[in-house]
Formats: structure tokens, sequence, C-alpha cells
């Protein structure tokens, strides 16, 4: 394996190397980093074409996986008490549906919770039927595709330098509240937090933004512009692309794990070299020759 | 109080009830009987001091073969010239205080030494001098006789305090000297009360908004138009106390404040009322939103008042309004001071 | 080189010292002698003995660090630049490229990223300032469980608390200088603090910002603060606190031929002049290597500061964690009194309780003293078991501040271990009460068995583990005698006597003065004495391994072909 990497660290404005080449490197790091091996799902959101057919497989999928909380015709299921037991999809868009099963969240075991992320129980197909159907209920932002969230293979390396660094702003400004200035995630009241966004899939972060999952507001087109949006998604994955410069990050721990490491390694590592400093060495009943008459309990000062 | 170190100024009982034995007779360590031991021992050290000479060369090899700069050499996913040249620095300095302590242990003379203590405190002829001379030198000065001289002095170096206070009085102009309602300036004044109607832009990019843009549930970080056109000093005092966040929630959903809202779109004042940390932590189901800082939770939906945490006053909120193009305005400044609490707030 | 003490004069006073052989190092010694007067100084101190021990090195650590501190900071001040004069970013870090930011920033990012070693350097410094406040602690930890703060060494002990206190300031303020977005929030919170202050506390902001926060002049003033007069201040008392060790001599541990009178370890030439020089070596190589590895605020992630933004985590360096948890679990509270404002919330958290601790810090060894009314110079130190009421009582500071360390903390934790915010908060608000009771009780019982242990050791042996098994079946666990050096290190203590205000009473049985004062001082006292087991009397010991000896007819010594308990006795005391 090779350890040393000269220039893996190299960022954009100054490369020689063809453009699609930082593409093919970005888009490795991203896809080692996803959960998704076998397809490509952006691929298929491009080239799947809804039909009437792909909505009726999804009604079917929707009346077995969902439509006990979320309603046969998605218009959602309120409690005795009148809460929501489970919201009404009529107006999430597909964007939305794509979002929450691509990522493992829907389905539930329970409603209350916050739904976490884990493997998605749909195939990529079937994510797509569900959405297809749900989309047909109302209206709600579509799949983006990749152009949306990925920067023009013509922008020059200025214009994608300037890109990153507005995006960079409008993560340091919308996001990092929440989701802390690693990406790392952050607590949010009574329990709630907010998840790492480190290794999610540009798809779905740009999905997070345009629908707002769960307690997370939403960065509608018209709140953060597309652009905007895709410029967000660039600086993080040129950020995650970075090497950890100073050595190895200490991630969410913030200050309050830096102090614990100052304990932990720094005075733990001291104070046992103290103790090697004071401790006795070992000693041999034998006597030395020449000093054994000297007066042996020490002089006095 | 005698010169002798057994004074009654220390414990006498501690010899009780067991004698004490006196030091334990000296034992040899290998390295002082066996000649062999000796030198393996000297030549560990040694060669800690070799290894770490070796280190520093490496330490200089690393300067100047990792790059810096715009593109790093990494080593594993680090920056391979900062975690060389840690490495490489440690471990030299490692070795020789590693080296210097395995001779101090193994090869120095180990014998322990008794030394006896004295007393802190000054042998009573050395006080009686120094009282002496003290009493003499005050006696010579005439300051106990002389009580004019003496208060007079006092009194005009007491004084000497006054520039030392009115020489810091430069270092800032006073809170109220700096209210000032047309620049926004001040505790009381923000950048949104220096003309009628600012309109309210999203942050970064300056943009500004109409309330057909955001849909339920969107948060925007906004701040006052005019806002990107200051610089240095003004740009800064003016981010510290303009930014607001602008949320969309369903009309029926707000239970106070509604009536600065615009389209179910409320603005309140982005700087935490404790200590002043900017919050956007904001949940669109419950329209909390909480202070990264001390986790201060306000509810935005009843007028930002405290639900949990350090914070007692709710958010300052910001009147909306619409301007004849259309786009979202503040129809004045906020109507009290934003962020932390100060002494004469209320008056 | 050596210098021979025995060819130097006595005292400098008189005739000029002279060496016998005038060799060319000798000559050097002759020459700064002779200026100097060095050979008297240095004949008192060369072979001045030192105590052993692993705990003596604890406040070496912060020296060493103090050093470290001192050359990366100077490194860091070549290209640091302490202005807050607005310029647009346009180094090799790109993400942050055509951001308009302070000087202070850009050359932070500068020094990180343009300059080799310099990211290095400043993790350093960090880890190092890190490191200094937390030995700090370590140190005073060590001092108080031991006793080693009596006199003679109150005054350096409270040098030691307003080190403390000056580190962590010169810790915050050095924190404060890259200017990026979590030093800023952290000044901006300090803003908040003194705006907070009764009366004068705008006056305070405006003053020292320059105006209204965030101003341009904050980062200059606090860059003078961070490297003339704190480290200058720093400096002073540590000349001092090092000047009365020497003076004072070191405390030691008791044991056979270790007394109040005398010190008994190696001598400075050359013993500990290598383990001290050493340990050097060794302080600055681990936070060498600390600093190579361990990434410690990455300010080009945080970016510019900019009072608009803020990211999760915002938490300050970990010494200032515990004021900072205080005011995350305070309630909101807050009074207007004839129209002004009183910021309870924030006033009692970060502006009483620090002072609050320091000055019952800077007070532990008088009113140690006054309880006691010990007027004894003491030399040897003692166990912690060995003063159960003052141990419990650091226990229960300790206690206090790590509940509130961890309330500066409740973001993190809550996120890592799946709690809400809120509960650990309301647990806290009750815990930072009771959590200190709790210890300190434990704490204090807790010494009070291990004195009865030492005790029972003292009087019947240590227990072998042996179970042996009488004729009549009855099974008893031997005990053996400790060796003597053990039980003489045992019982090297005094014995304690409860203040009692009748004691102060003159021979014709009037109270003395003050004796309100005197019942708590008695309260106390018992509070501190009472409950401790004393050592064994020397008739007790005589008594207990004549028992020892007379039980052991009982157990047939013939039969069961072992020595017994009795007979093991028989030798310890010669």
């Amino acid at each position: 394996m090779r350890f040393l990497n000269r220039s893996a660290g190299r960022i954009s404005r100054h490369r020689r190397a063809p453009l699609a080449g930082v593409l093919v490197l970005m888009f490795g790091l991203l896809m080692t980093g996803g959960l998704y091996s076998a397809f490509s799902p952006n691929a298929q959101a491009e080239t799947a074409v809804t039909s009437a057919e792909d909505i009726q497989k999804g009604k079917e999928l929707f009346l077995v996986g969902c439509a006990f909380c979320h309603g046969k015709n998605g218009e959602g299921v309120l409690t005795q008490r009148g809460t929501q037991y489970g919201p009404a999809l009529t107006d999430v868009g597909a964007a939305s549906v794509h979002f929450q099963v691509d990522t493992g969240r829907m389905p539930m075991a329970q409603p209350g919770q916050q739904a976490i992320r884990k493997p998605s129980v749909y195939s990529d197909e079937e994510i797509l039927q569900l959405a297809a159907f749900v989309d047909s209920l109302g209206t709600g932002p579509a799949i983006p595709s990749e152009q949306a969230y990925t920067l023009p293979d013509d922008m020059t390396d200025d214009e994608r330098q300037e890109a990153i660094t507005r995006g960079g702003q409008i993560f340091l400004t919308n996001c990092t509240a929440c989701h802390n200035f690693d990406g790392s995630g952050g607590a949010m009241p009574r329990g709630g937090f907010a998840p790492t966004i480190r290794g999610v899939d540009p798809i779905h972060i740009y999905e997070a933004l345009l629908t707002g999952p769960q307690s997370m507001p939403s960065f509608s087109d018209g709140n953060l512009t597309p652009d905007e949006k895709r410029d967000v998604i660039a600086y993080l994955q040129n950020t995650e692309s970075k090497p950890n410069y100073g050595g190895f990050g200490l991630g969410a721990g913030g200050p309050g794990g830096r102090g614990g490491l100052c304990w932990g390694v720094g005075i733990g590592a001291l104070v046992g070299f103290a103790i090697w400093i004071a401790a006795h060495t070992t000693r041999t009943n034998r006597t030395k020759p020449a000093a054994a008459g000297t007066d042996q309990t020490g002089a006095s000062a | 109080m005698s010169d002798h170190p057994t004074g009654d100024h220390l414990p006498a009982t501690v010899e009780e009830p067991i004698a004490n034995p006196g030091l334990p007779a000296h034992t040899w360590r290998p390295t002082d009987v066996d000649p062999k031991a000796e030198r393996r021992a000297e030549r560990q050290v040694a060669s800690l001091f070799g290894a770490s000479a070796v280190f520093t060369v490496l330490f200089a090899v690393s300067y100047f073969t990792f790059e810096v700069g715009e593109n790093w050499d990494t080593f594993m996913g680090l920056g391979a010239s900062n975690v060389f040249l840690g490495l490489t620095l440690g471990l030299a300095l490692l070795c020789i205080g590693a080296g210097i302590i395995q001779w101090a242990r193994k090869l120095m003379a180990d014998e322990e030494l008794v030394e006896y203590r004295h007393p802190a405190r000054s042998s009573d002829e050395d006080r009686e001098g120094t009282l002496q001379a003290l009493s003499a030198g005050l006696e010579e000065s005439g300051i106990g006789r002389r009580p004019l001289i003496r208060n007079s002095l006092l009194g005009a170096v007491g004084l000497l305090g006054v520039p030392a206070i009115v020489l810091l009085r430069d270092l800032g102009p006073l809170p109220q000297d700096t209210a000032n309602a047309a620049t926004g300036g001040g505790l009381r004044h923000t950048l949104w009360g220096v003309r009628p109607n600012v309109r309210v832009v999203r942050d970064v990019v300056g943009t500004p908004i109409r309330p057909s843009d955001l849909i339920i549930g969107d948060l925007v970080n906004a701040v006052p138009d005019g806002l990107f056109d200051l610089h240095g000093r003004e740009l800064q005092v003016a981010k510290s106390k303009g930014p607001v966040i602008v949320v969309k929630m369903e009309p029926r959903e707000i239970k106070s404040g509604g009536n600065w809202a615009v389209e179910g779109i409320l603005a309140f004042s982005k700087i935490c009322t404790h200590v002043g940390c900017p919050i956007s932590l904001y949940e669109r189901t419950t329209h909390h939103v909480l202070c990264p800082c001390h986790q201060s939770t306000f509810d935005l939906a009843d007028s930002a008042k405290v639900v949990f945490g350090p914070a007692h006053r709710p958010l300052p909120q910001l009147p909306l309004g619409v301007d004849e193009e259309g786009f979202l305005v503040a129809t004045s400044d906020f109507t009290e001071p934003v962020g932390p609490s100060f002494w004469e707030r209320e008056r | 080189m050596s210098i021979d003490t025995s060819k130097v004069a006595d005292s400098n006073r008189g005739t000029a010292a002279t060496t016998a052989k005038p060799a060319k190092v000798g000559a050097v010694a002759n020459w700064a002698d002779e200026r100097l007067g060095l050979g008297t100084a240095m004949k008192k101190n060369l072979r001045k003995v030192f105590p052993d021990h692993w705990s003596f090195m604890l406040g070496e650590i912060a020296l060493w660090s103090f050093v470290v501190l001192l050359l990366t900071g100077v490194f860091l001040t070549l290209w640091f630049v302490p202005s807050m004069g607005e310029i647009e970013y346009h180094g090799s870090y790109d993400p942050l490229r055509g951001v308009g930011m302070s000087e202070a920033m850009a050359s932070t990012l500068h020094l990180s990223f343009d300059v080799r070693g310099g990211l290095l350097m400043r993790q350093m410094h960090h880890w190092a300032a890190m490191i200094f406040i937390a030995s700090m602690m370590v140190h005073m930890m060590r001092v108080y469980f031991t006793g080693a703060f009596r006199k003679p060494r109150e005054l350096n002990w409270v040098i030691g608390c307003l080190l403390l206190f000056l580190g962590t300031v010169e810790g915050f303020t050095g924190y404060s200088l890259p200017d990026d977005l979590l030093s800023g929030t952290g000044v901006r919170a300090a803003d908040g603090f003194m705006k907070a202050s009764p009366v004068v506390g705008s006056y305070m902001s405006f003053f020292l910002f320059g105006g209204e926060f965030p101003g341009e002049s904050i980062i200059p003033r606090l860059y003078t603060i961070h490297v003339l007069l704190i480290p200058g201040l720093i400096l002073a008392l540590i000349a001092a606190h090092m000047l009365l060790l020497v003076y004072h001599k070191h405390t030691q541990w008791p044991g056979p031929g270790r007394t109040e009178e005398n010190v008994v370890g190696y001598p400075m030439l050359p013993v500990y002049m290598a383990k001290a020089g050493g340990f050097f070596f060794i302080v600055f190589g681990v936070i060498a290597v600390m600093g190579g590895l361990l990434t410690l605020n990455p300010v080009w992630k945080f970016g510019p500061y900019d009072p608009t933004k803020v990211t999760a985590g915002s938490q300050p360096d970990w010494y200032m964690g515990w004021p900072d948890g205080l005011l995350r679990i305070i309630p909101g509270w807050e009074s207007v009194i004839f129209g002004y404002t009183i910021s309870w919330n924030i006033l009692l958290p970060v502006l009483v309780m620090p002072i609050v601790m320091l000055i019952v810090l800077i007070l532990l060894p008088f009113i140690e003293a006054w309880i006691t009314g010990d007027k004894r110079e003491h030399h040897l130190l003692q166990r912690p078991r060995n003063a159960p009421t003052r141990t419990a009582v650091m226990v229960a500071l300790m206690t206090f501040y790590g509940l509130s360390w961890i309330a500066g903390g409740n973001d993190i934790i809550a996120i890592k271990l799946h709690l809400s915010i809120n509960q650990i908060t309301y647990f806290l608000r009750g815990a930072v009460f009771i959590g200190p009771i709790i210890a300190f009780i434990i704490t204090r019982r807790w010494c009070i068995s291990l004195q009865r242990h030492d005790r029972e050791k003292l009087l019947h042996g240590y227990e072998t583990g042996i179970i042996m098994r009488s004729p009549e079946g009855a099974y008893s666990e031997r005990h053996l005698p400790i060796s003597d050096t053990a039980a003489y290190t045992l019982t090297a203590r005094e014995r304690e006597t409860v203040y009692s205000p009748e004691s102060d009473t003159d021979a014709n049985g009037v109270a003395a003065p003050g004796t309100r004062l005197n019942r708590l001082r008695s309260r106390l006292s018992t509070l501190m004495y009472a409950d401790n087991v004393q050592k064994p009397t020397a008739a007790e010991i005589e008594e207990a391994h004549h028992h020892a000896e007379h039980d052991a007819p009982a157990l047939p010594a013939g039969k069961s072909g072992h020595g017994t308990n009795g007979e093991d006795f028989k030798g310890i005391h010669h």
C-alpha cells in the first residue's frame, strides 16, 4: 500500500490535469464513503421516466409499507388526541420520498422518535415507483438530477473556486449552527439531533435542503437558489477531499473533547514519565568491593 | 527560640509508638557492581543520544522535503509536513530526555543524602538587628515626627492614581455617546432603523425576499439591506446587531406575535438574549430555536418566548411588512435592545 | 564542568577567593566569582537535596510546559499580525480564498499553511497551554491532599492559586487571538459577561472593545495582555514560587530516617539537574508529538469570525468549561430593580462563582490552620487518608468542578450518549448541589475506613490469605506482622486532639473572648478530627501482640506444623 501520497490535497485552482480527472476523484471519494455500491441511484433518477405503470406499482408498495401511518392516499393519519400519527404526504413530492426511503429513514419501526439513517429496505426501482406514486398525489419537488448538485464541467477554475468559497460561506451561515463546522452534527432540544452530513450522498443533501426532513427547516428554491445549494455541496465535497492537515481529527468532540485528550494523553503520559523518573531502579545483593566500607547512610550537609 | 533545628516549632510526637529505625542501608544497583551492566547502561544512554541526533537530522530532512501551501503532501490522509516535523522533533527531544534520565538512574551516584532543615523564621539576633536598623532608619528620616511631610506625601502619591485612571478614559466612547438612530449606532439602535422599510435580504448573497419565495418550514438567515455596503468596524458592528432569522409557518400555528407577521412569515433577532451568541438552530415542527452556546430555547410561534435554558428574555421581534415592489421589509427597528441584558437596559 | 567548592571562600565579604590550581576551568570560575560572588550561593545550592517521588514532579510539568509556551509563542509572534484590519484572504487554503477577514485570522492561516512547521508550532503552543493549566491543577491537588500547604508554605500556596488564575486568563486571551469563528463567539460571550456587570457593565464593554462590540481594537489589546502583561506576571510569580521552594526545602514523605528536621534525597548536582533537565526534554517531546499527531483548533474549518455565524458544539477550551457549564444550567433569572437590570443568569455563574472558587482555594490553608490552631512548621507530608475531612473537602470541590464541567459539554454528551439536553440540564441543576455533599460523605468515611485498616495492620499484621482450620473446626485467616519500616511509616503521623473552647479558658475559669467563634471552631474541629482513627499507642501494640501470642496455645503449634500468629509476632519487637 502506498502511504505517502504526494499532492493528494491538490485543489482545483492550479490543477493541470483534465477537469474530468478531478470529477472522477471526487466521485470516487464520495462513492467509497456512501452506502450504495451496486447501482448509482443518481443515474437512475435521471433516466427514470414516470409511467402510469410505475405509479400503480408504487401505490401497491405504498399500501403495504406506508399507508398504515400515512393513510391509503397519503392524506396522513391523526391520533385520537388529534396529533399527527403520520404526516400527510400529498404535497411533499418525489424528492422527499427519495430522501426518506433511500436513506432508510422510512419506513420507521414506530412513529414518534427521530427517524435515523439505516440501510434502505427497498430497491432503487421500488423507491422510484414509490416516489412516482406520492408525486402523483399533489405538487412537490421532483428528484433532482445530477446536474443540480454538481458543478458544471464548463466552469473555469476561478468560477469553480468562487462557487466553492460562496458555498462555504452559505454553509457556515445556514448549516453549521445545527450540523457543526465540520458537518459532524449536533444536539437539538429534547433529545433530538442534527445528523452528520459527512459522507452523505450529494443527492440526499440536496433533497434534504429542498424538503426539510423531520425537524429540519427547508431551504426551498425560493429560499436558497438551486445554484447556492449546489455550491454548498461543492464546498462539502471539497473539504471532504482535503487531508487532515494537523494530524488526527477529533470530530465533534470539539474543545471539550480536546480537553479530554489533554488530560488523557498529555497529563497521562507525563505522569507516567514522572513515575518512571522517580521509580527505584533494580537493586542487587552484591556490594561494591571498594565502597563496602564507606558510610552508607549518606553524608550530612 | 534556639537556632537548633529541633525547636518547639516542629511537631514532636511522630516518633512514637515505634522508634524511627533510621535510614535503611544503601543497596547497590547492578550497574554499580557489575562492570558489564555498567557498560551496557552506558551504551544504552549513548544510543539514545545517538537516536536523538538521527531524529534531528530527519526533522531537517522533513522540513525541506514535504511541501505545504497549496499542495500539502499527505501521509495516510494527514498533513505529512506537520506529522513528520512533530514526530521527529518529539522523538529527538524524548530521546535526549530519556537518555539523561537513564544516565541519572543507572550511572550517577544514588546514595541518598541528608540535609538539615532550619526554621523559616530568622534567628532572634537577626530580628533584633533588623528592628534596630528599621527604627534607626525611620528615626533618622523623621517620618514619625513630621506628620505634615508624611501626610502631604501620602496624599500626593495617592492622587497619582488619578492620571492612571484618567489616561484610560479614551479606551472607548461612552455607550450613550454612540447612540445614533440614523446610523444604527449604540446599544438601542440597529441598521433596521436607519430609514423606513429596510429590506430583509439573505445573508451572504444579499438578495431581497418575496413572501411567495418561501414555503412553510423555510428558514432564512437574513440581514438588513445595506449591510454589505459597509466595511471594517461599521460592518462588524452592524453584523453583531442586525442579523435576523426569518421563518415561515402555518398562520394558524402562530400563538402570538402574528400582528408583525406577513403571510405566516416572522422575523426575530438572531442574537441570543443570554450572552449574545447568534442562534438559528430551528426545528420546523415545534418552532423552537436553540442556542448552541448555552442551550436557551425559544418558541418562535409564541413571540420567541423562552421555553428552556438560562435566557430570560424573548428574542426581539422585527415587525415585517411588504414594500411596493413586493419584497419583505422591516416596518421599524426592533422595539427593544437586541442581545444580552445590561444594567441600564430598562432606562 | 564541576566546581570544586572546597577551593572557594566561605563568603564573599572578606578576602577574595583564590583557587589553588589556576586551571582553565578554575580560571573561569575565579573570574566569575570575583565579580559575582557565585561561590557562596552555589556552595549552598549545588548539592541541595531534593526528595524523590513521582508526585513531586507534577509542578515541573507546569514549569516546563510554560517554557515550551515561551519558545513556541516567540515563534508565532514572528508571523502573527495582531490586527483587525479587514483584508481579503488570498493565501493557500482555497475554500476561504476571497473571503474578507481580519489580518489576525489571515496571518493565522498563513502560519498554518504557508510557513513550514507553523501549524506544528501553533498546535504545540495550544497543547502546551492546555497541559500547563492541567498540570497546575494536578500539582495543586497533590499539594492539597498531602497537606504540603501547611506552615511555612501557605504563601506559596497563594502564589500557586494566583498562577492558576493567571494561566486561565492567559489561555482565554490566547484562544481569542486568531479571530476565528469559535474564538470570536467566545469573545462575544465575554462581552455579554461584561455587559451584565452591575453599574459599569456597558462602560467596561465599550472601553475594552473601543466602542461597540466587536470594534477593531480587541485583538491588539488582547495581544498585549497575552504576550506582555500576563506572561510577565506569571514569570515573576513562578520566580517567587521557586525561590520559596528552595528556601523552605521540599517536603518529604515520612519514612525511616525521614523526619521533620531533615530532608533526605538526591543532590541537585548531578542527579536532580539531570532528572529535571531530562524531564524538560520529555515534556517538550510529548508536546511536540501531540502537536504533530493531534489536530487542535482547525481555524480554517471554522472560518473567520463573523458575528452573524455560529457553529454547533460552541465551547470554550476545557479550563473555561466549568463556568460555561454553570452558565448553561442556571435558570433564566433576571430582575429589574428600580429600573436597573440585574442578570443573575450571567452574574452568578461567570462573574461570582470563579472569584468565589479562587478565594475559597486561597483561604483553604488559613481556614484549616485556624481550626487546628496549629502554629508549627510541617515538612512531613500526610497521606490523604490521614486527613479525612480535608481530603473530602477537596473531593467535594472537585466533584462540583467536574459536574460543572460536564454541564459545559452537555450538548456533546447528549449527542454521544443519545440523551436529551433538557434532561441532562435538569439533572445537573440538582447534582451540582447534591453531588459534592455525597462525595464529601463518601470520601470522608472511605478515608476513615482506610485508617482503620492501617490500624488493623499495625495491631494484627497483614492478611496473608492463608486460611487455617483449628482442631475444633473453626476457620481463621493467618495474619503476619508487617515489617519494622512499614510499621514505622504507618505510625509516623501525629495524634490529633479535638479543640474545645473550654481548654481556652484561663486559670480563673473565664472563657476566652470570641466565644461564639470558638464554638464554631470547636464544631469544625470535631468534624475534622473526632471520627479519625488515631494510631495505636505503644501499649496497645504491645497488648495486641501479646494477645496474639496468648492465643497461640489454642492452636497447638506442634500439630499444625506451622508457625502460629503468636510465634511470628514474637519477632517484631526488638
